[in-house]
């Protein structure tokens, strides 16, 4: 078994309205910043994932990331790997 | 005949108690289902009612979709059982796929809870069949996620296939504008307020139907909406229910 951390990085789809991101755009104007556009606010989960190989672990993550961390329909969600998780002491050779 | 009707409560639910008391006040009986039971106690009908499900966690109705009694209310609507999501009630349907649609943030990002008014669509439907005319219909929104948005495709689709049940409307019964325009409390694509599946058995909409059933609470103009479920599910009753009769 190999244990890996992920991270699952979602975020509006291009072209779906993002008014999280609209009001954060409409706020830099108080912080007199100037030339920042297309903000996107979305969020990002981070998990360990203990599986027999890092492809099996990955299609686990995948899996949650189109069925429980995104929703398809208006968003888009990534998934990263940070390797060896701090929580494999003990699995030597997790990497 | 009193007819049984479920009243799902998840961890969070917090507006069971309206469903439980619309229901009896449309005549039917409630019966309330832990979200950890995955059977319905034979029940003719369900509601999902409003609150903030597993704390609305991730994405509003999302955990909730994955509980054991989902299982059930998913296999009930399969098999053309009728089920009724308000506000909460709605975002899980949406997020189990059960009705079409998002239920994404407020466009306005505010918690908008006041008094709107919906035009119901069509009153042909098991949802609206007992409302007395197609008039602007006054009750309460409570949400801070309830504009419904789906792409042009999707939205063609459920205008074309009739499963539009209410609009936002204005006081003189005009269908809501975009965003800007105080009678949409959300920012709804094309001012829809709720929708039903393509079967036309399973419906959700963001506003409370549920707490506008009395005069003494404001408008009892959502009884007509909570009678509808309830006189389809007795419908739907007395045509299943006589095989048994006289069988032993």
């Amino acid at each position: 078994m190999t244990t890996l951390r992920f991270a699952v990085n979602v975020l509006p789809k291009d072209g779906i309205l993002d008014p999280q991101g609209r009001a954060v755009e409409q706020s830099l104007g108080l912080l007199d910043v100037q030339g920042v556009s297309a903000v996107r606010v979305g969020r990002r989960i981070e998990l360990t994932v203990e599986a027999p190989d890092e492809l099996a672990a990955r299609a686990i993550v995948e899996r949650l990331a189109g069925d429980l961390f995104s929703n398809p329909l208006i968003e888009q969600a990534s998934v990263e790997a940070l390797g060896a998780s701090s929580a494999a002491v003990g699995t030597a050779g997790a990497r | 005949m009193t007819v049984r009707i479920g009243v799902v409560v998840f961890p969070g639910s917090n507006r069971d108690i309206d469903a439980v008391n619309a229901l009896e006040v449309a005549g039917a009986e409630p019966v309330r289902l832990w979200h950890e039971q995955a059977s319905l106690d034979g029940v003719a009908a369900v509601v999902l009612p409003g609150g903030f499900a597993y704390g609305d966690y991730l994405r509003a109705g999302v955990i909730a979709r994955f509980s054991p009694v989902m299982r059930g209310v998913t296999a009930f609507a399969a098999d053309g059982g009728l089920v009724l999501g308000i506000c909460n009630g709605f975002q899980v349907l949406a997020e189990a796929r059960l009705v079409p649609g998002v239920l994404m943030r407020n466009r306005g990002l505010r918690f908008v809870a006041r008094e709107i008014a919906i035009l119901p669509e069509r009153l042909d439907s098991p949802f609206t069949r007992s409302i007395d005319a197609r008039r602007p219909l006054r009750m309460p929104v409570a949400h801070g996620e309830g504009c419904w948005y789906a792409d042009e495709t999707t939205a063609d689709a459920v205008e074309r296939d009739g499963q539009v049940l209410f609009r936002y409307a204005r006081d003189d019964g005009s269908v809501a504008g975009g965003e800007e325009d105080r009678a949409n409390p959300n920012g709804s694509l094309r001012a829809i307020a709720g929708v039903s599946n393509v079967a036309g058995n399973v419906a959700g909409l963001m506003p409370h139907p549920e707490t506008a059933v009395e005069v003494v609470l404001g408008s009892d103009d959502g009884l007509g909406i909570i009678r509808s479920l309830v006189d389809s599910a007795r419908e739907r009753v007395a045509g299943h229910a006589p095989v048994e009769v006289g069988v032993r």
